[in-house]
């Protein structure tokens, strides 16, 4: 027989709910703050350029085969040393992310051999129209560094002829 | 004198009337601000300072919803359904008195709309009149889903207004009348000089019971079962939209409210309050304060209990509350008897009988469900 206990853990449930009103509530305010996204957070696509300017995309179309969902779409072009977009041969002349499709699994990103696509922070995209959910390369390259050249460049013959640079064990 | 009259019926009635509505559209605001910051959110803060005008915004947007009516229901009483439902639901604070009356400018002020002798009768019978609109709402609606609701609703409520009757009667009983304005008085002054001479602390269980049943009577959670959502989508009703929902949305805020004044009224004082005598003015406040802490309570159960089964619902109403309601009646009638022939003292009888047949009440729960719990394994 228990006659006091079942009343107790009544009111220690209301007890509860009413310590939790002084707790400080967990809201963000989201259009006026936002939460940083995590190191390895999956937004919106990046190309990345080099320090000089040029691209780091060479337009190997890698990216597109890896692609689960068949959203991005690459055509590339010749480079030459008087229009240089890209170390090496070929550059992307067209790259193109449905983002509608696009299901931020970051294969292109893996798959890339260069490194020049990137998932990066951006996640709040919004269309209003299908045809805007397709994001083409000027909306996805990322604007010239500081002390670069925009593409195409005029380059030296024989300076670019790797499409793959020298590159480090990926981070993070 | 007798167009006077009139004219203050119909400020009253038109005041309380109001205080009703808009309470009804800032219940809903304080309802979700409550259970936000249990919930550790903020709440609806984008309209207006506060989320002042989301009310507004909410009504704006119902009003302008289109309207639909299922083919096969039947129309009339499809239309009638939330009407019925809501006139009680606004018409049964009629008889709660907000104050004393006082002389304003030579002239005789009541703050009650209705003084009738069998006040509390009143709310009964008005009160059981709403789920006739809830009952019809399911059945017109001529969906399974909302049938169930309208049904599981009006069970409920009819097998809860027992237990909340009974638990009026051991009040009636301790004011010696049915007026509302007689059992405001009989809890005025204090014992002791500090405690109030409320009927809660006379009769703490009989307040209990009042508070578990009103949960039923309103179809608050956890005992709202008729809106069950993983069972019934929304119970009675489903098929409404539109204004028509609106209306019963609203009949069931009117009736929060209009509980939590019975309640404040029957068991907790009603106007009663310090220097209520001196500043009449101060009623109207004491009543509202009462009011809001009493919703806040409903909110917050809401906010911490789980809905309980439909069976186990009906077993606690009937095999639980209603003995135990009976019981407390016939410990009131003893004690009364007691002080009165007796000695004044034996009043206690009550609070002390009382708490001790809920224990007794919590005893053999506790024992049933050890047993069942038992039998299972």
């Amino acid at each position: 027989m228990r006659v006091v206990e079942p009343v107790v853990e009544l009111a220690r449930g209301l007890w509860t709910t009413l310590r939790m009103m002084f707790d400080k509530p967990v809201t963000i305010q989201y259009p006026e703050q936002k939460k940083p996204v995590k190191a390895r957070f999956r937004g919106r696509h990046i190309l990345k350029r080099y320090e000089n300017g040029l691209e780091k995309c060479i337009g190997c179309a890698l990216c597109a085969s890896a692609c689960p969902a068949d959203a991005i779409f690459v055509e590339s072009s010749e480079n030459t040393d008087e229009q240089r977009y890209s170390p090496g041969e070929r550059y992307a002349s067209t790259y193109e992310i449905n983002m509608l499709r696009c299901i931020y699994c970051g294969f292109c990103e893996d798959a890339c051999p260069t490194e020049a696509i990137i998932l990066g922070d951006q996640y709040e995209l919004s269309f209003t129209d299908r045809r805007q959910s397709i994001y083409p390369k000027d909306m996805l390259i990322e604007p010239v560094p500081a002390g670069g050249s925009p593409t195409p460049q005029a380059t030296e013959p024989g300076l670019y002829t790797r499409s793959v640079p020298e590159m480090k064990d990926p981070q993070d | 004198m007798n167009f006077l009259l009139v004219v203050e019926w119909l400020i009253k009635g038109f005041v309380w009337a109001m205080v009703l509505l808009v309470g009804f559209a800032y219940l809903t605001l304080y309802e979700r601000k409550a259970l936000a910051r249990i919930q550790s959110r903020i709440g609806p803060n984008r309209a207006g300072p506060w989320g002042i005008l989301q009310p507004i915004a909410d009504a704006v947007k119902l009003i302008f919803k289109e309207e639909l009516t299922p083919s096969r229901a039947d129309k009339l009483i499809f239309t009638l359904a939330p009407i019925v439902t809501v006139v009680p639901a606004v018409v049964i604070t009629a008889v709660v008195p907000w104050g004393p009356s006082f002389n304003i400018l030579g002239y005789h002020l009541n703050l009650y709309i209705a003084d009738i002798n069998v006040g509390v009768l009143y709310i009964m019978s008005v009160a059981s009149i709403a789920v006739y609109g809830i009952v019809l709402a399911g059945w017109s609606s001529n969906n399974k889903y909302a049938m169930m609701g309208g049904l599981r609703s009006s069970a409920q409520m009819i097998s809860y207004e027992i237990a909340l009757g009974l638990s009026f009667v051991s009040a009636i009983l301790l004011a010696g009348s049915m007026r509302m304005l007689d059992i405001v008085a009989a809890q005025g002054g204090y014992w002791l000089h500090f405690i109030p001479k409320w009927f809660v602390m006379l009769q703490p269980v009989g307040t209990g019971i009042f508070l578990v049943a009103t949960l039923a009577e309103v179809n608050r959670a956890p005992f709202d079962m008729p809106e069950a959502e993983q069972e019934l989508t929304a119970g009675y009703h489903t098929e409404y939209s539109g204004m028509k929902f609106a209306l019963l949305f609203m009949a069931e805020y009117v009736k929060m409210i209009a509980i939590s004044a019975i309640g404040a009224t029957v068991f907790f004082g009603g106007y009663n309050g310090p220097f209520v005598e001196k500043f009449p003015l101060l009623g109207p406040v004491y009543v509202f304060i009462k009011i809001i802490l009493l919703l806040f309570g409903m909110i917050w159960v809401r906010a911490t209990f789980p809905r309980i089964r439909y069976d186990r619902l009906m077993a606690f109403g009937w095999k639980v509350l209603l003995p135990l309601s009976l019981a407390l009646v016939f410990i009131t009638a003893v004690g009364i008897i007691l002080s009165q022939q007796v000695n004044p003292m034996l009043i206690l009888v009550i609070p002390l009988a009382s708490i001790l047949a809920a224990g007794v009440a919590v005893a053999l729960i506790d024992h049933t469900l050890r047993r069942k719990d038992y039998a299972r394994r």
